[in-house]
């Protein structure tokens, strides 16, 4: 209970943290003015840009690690990662085929990228699902990498073709950022997030089976088929959306799991609702410091989660080992 | 309970069936052993008697009706499986290890009631694993780990037990428990079913024995029917002496090479 207690109030501190600080630094009156009576000068950061910004980094993370945490199951390898299914090769290639060749919409590349994502999914998903209808792990995992391996080649191509600027571009999207978040953004997220979310917390029984292995999650009644076919696809298009919004951010869905299997409990009822929490309140954080640490110059977000993520990743490894 | 009659299994591409017709009837309140050489068709048997493969002739039945006709949760709820090998990658608790065998009949949303919780309870102590019940999985001895997934099994309250080799690598004392649980769970009514190796084990234990041979059926009976040197000595090709123990059941003992013989 102490625990829930102390996960809220930090997620809460999380949130707050991430509207005062940023570029301009608010006061917690100024927050507070421009949060609930929206008046003061305030008002249009707080309100139009960190709110929705925090969120989107709020749901994003959560969606991230709860989609991590349910590929680790389903692949029963804890180094299991949202990206590893070749989703981040289909989608970086389509965001860069966006920049290299596309016209000027904003939403060019979100929804090239949520192409590229969705057709490597189909592919991996085609190469792994054998014998009619049987998907099996291993295979899952080698599809992806060898999907994602192509769809990276064919990346490195283009911006290897294509002149400078372009490349740099096309190089910072990938590297992940919520510079570009506003409220459709946020909208249009959270809509589509709903259900594969919904679909992976309602199977959280089913994943501690799948953790078992096959055959014994067979015995104990799981449809083991069909439960990671639903799985592998919810986690598959909760990531593609997240990729399509801000690009790739890596380490949230391999860390955040990771860290509350060992400091909470590996029972997926309670490791998939702590996860999104977490990963949530991780990725917030990580913005924040992304858009702080060199103001008034932004890094990209996936830096600072894997130079947050990987310390805190090594010490949990050394931790564990001892 | 369980039963199979004339069963033929082949696994795909292999040019000779794995089973080739055998029949065999669990009833409840009986404790029947498996056994017969590395790859002679025992785990495959239990395979296709649980229905994970599909037979190419014959028929495999639970409360006479087919094993494939079966819900997945409702054959998990009748069936209790202990499988032969099981990785732990994350690790649980013993309790909560125990809970998911109630996964076939938790309510709606997977909500666990008074009622999951208190078979959990009784699996735990029948089991004798209640005095580390919040212990994680991972720190357990080869000997409680099997008796916790015995309990896992049973916290589903089924009406048939099945084991895949249960004692393999268990000492004397653990392998011992683990054959007197379960034959006090076969009296207490469930139908057993055991695939193991240990010819002895099953010779004091089991009602009645199946001895298979190339996937197909070399002896089926009571303990002192099936053990004897004969037929032992043919299907595991290797010469033995069968004697019998002080309480009646016969106790098989492989003979060494005779010495200067190259081969059998």
């Amino acid at each position: 209970m102490t625990r829930w207690l102390g996960l809220a109030v930090a997620t809460a501190l999380v949130l707050l943290l991430g509207v005062a600080l940023g570029s301009v630094p608010l006061r917690p009156g100024d927050v507070f003015d421009g949060l609930i009576r929206n008046t003061g000068e305030a008002a249009v950061i707080v309100r139009e840009l960190r709110v929705p910004r925090v969120l989107l980094a709020f749901l994003v993370g959560g969606g991230l690690a709860v989609s991590g945490a349910a590929l680790q199951a389903l692949v029963r390898n804890p180094l299991a990662d949202p990206y590893l299914l070749g989703l981040s090769g289909g989608a970086g290639l389509g965001a860069v085929l966006a920049i290299a060749f596309g016209g000027g919409s904003p939403w060019a590349v979100p929804i090239a990228a949520f192409a590229g994502a969705l057709i490597a999914v189909a592919l991996v998903y085609r190469l792994s699902v054998v014998a009619g209808r049987r998907l099996d792990p291993l295979v899952l995992l080698l599809a992806g990498v060898v999907v994602g391996s192509f769809a990276a080649a064919l990346m490195s191509a283009i911006i290897a073709l294509s002149d400078a600027p372009r490349l740099r571009n096309a190089f910072l999207w990938l590297l992940g950022g919520f510079s570009s978040a506003s409220w459709p953004t946020l909208a249009l997220f959270a809509i589509y997030a709903v259900i594969p979310l919904a679909v992976l917390l309602l199977a959280a029984r089913g994943l501690d089976l799948l953790a078992l292995g096959e055959e014994p999650a067979r015995h104990l009644g799981a449809d083991v088929e069909r439960l990671r076919r639903r799985i592998y696809l919810a986690a598959s298009l909760l990531t593609a959306a997240s990729v399509a919004t801000c690009g790739i951010i890596g380490f949230v869905g391999l860390v955040v799991p990771h860290a509350v299997r060992r400091a909470w409990t590996p029972m997926h009822r309670v490791l998939l609702p702590v996860a999104f929490v977490g990963g949530g309140g991780f990725l917030v954080l990580a913005d924040l410091v992304a858009r702080t640490v060199l103001r008034p110059i932004e890094l990209p977000v996936g830096v600072v989660t894997a130079l947050v993520g990987v310390p805190l990743f090594a010490l949990l490894l050394r931790k564990s080992l001892a | 309970m369980l039963a199979c009659h004339d069963l033929v299994l082949r696994y795909r591409n292999a040019t000779r069936p794995a089973v080739g017709g055998v029949s065999l009837a669990v009833n409840a309140g009986e404790l029947v052993c498996v056994t017969g050489p590395n790859g002679s068709g025992k785990s495959t048997l239990l395979r296709g008697m649980l229905g994970l493969l599909h037979s190419e002739r014959g028929t495999a039945t639970i409360d006479d009706k087919d094993v494939c006709q079966w819900e997945p949760a409702n054959l998990a709820a009748a069936v209790g499986v202990v499988p032969q090998r099981e990785e732990i990658t994350f690790p649980l608790r013993v309790r909560e290890t125990v809970l998911l065998g109630r996964y076939a009949r938790l309510g709606p949303l997977g909500a666990v009631g008074l009622e999951d919780r208190a078979a959990v309870e009784r699996a735990l102590i029948r089991c004798d694993v209640a005095q580390f019940a919040d212990r994680r999985v991972d720190q357990l001895s080869g000997g409680e780990w099997q008796r916790v997934r015995v309990a896992r099994a049973l916290a589903g309250e089924p009406r048939a037990l099945v084991l895949d080799e249960p004692t393999m690598s268990l000492d004397v004392r653990h392998e011992m428990e683990m054959f007197e649980l379960v034959r006090e769970l076969a009296d207490q009514g469930l139908a057993a079913l055991i695939i193991t190796h240990g010819l002895n084990l099953a010779a004091r234990f089991a009602d009645r024995i199946l001895l298979m041979s190339d996937g197909h059926t070399a002896a089926l009976g009571t303990p002192a029917e099936v053990l004897i040197e004969p037929i032992l000595s043919r299907v595991f090709q290797w010469p033995v002496a069968v004697t019998t123990t002080p309480d009646g059941a016969p106790q098989v003992m492989p003979l060494r090479r005779p010495t200067g013989a190259g081969a059998i």
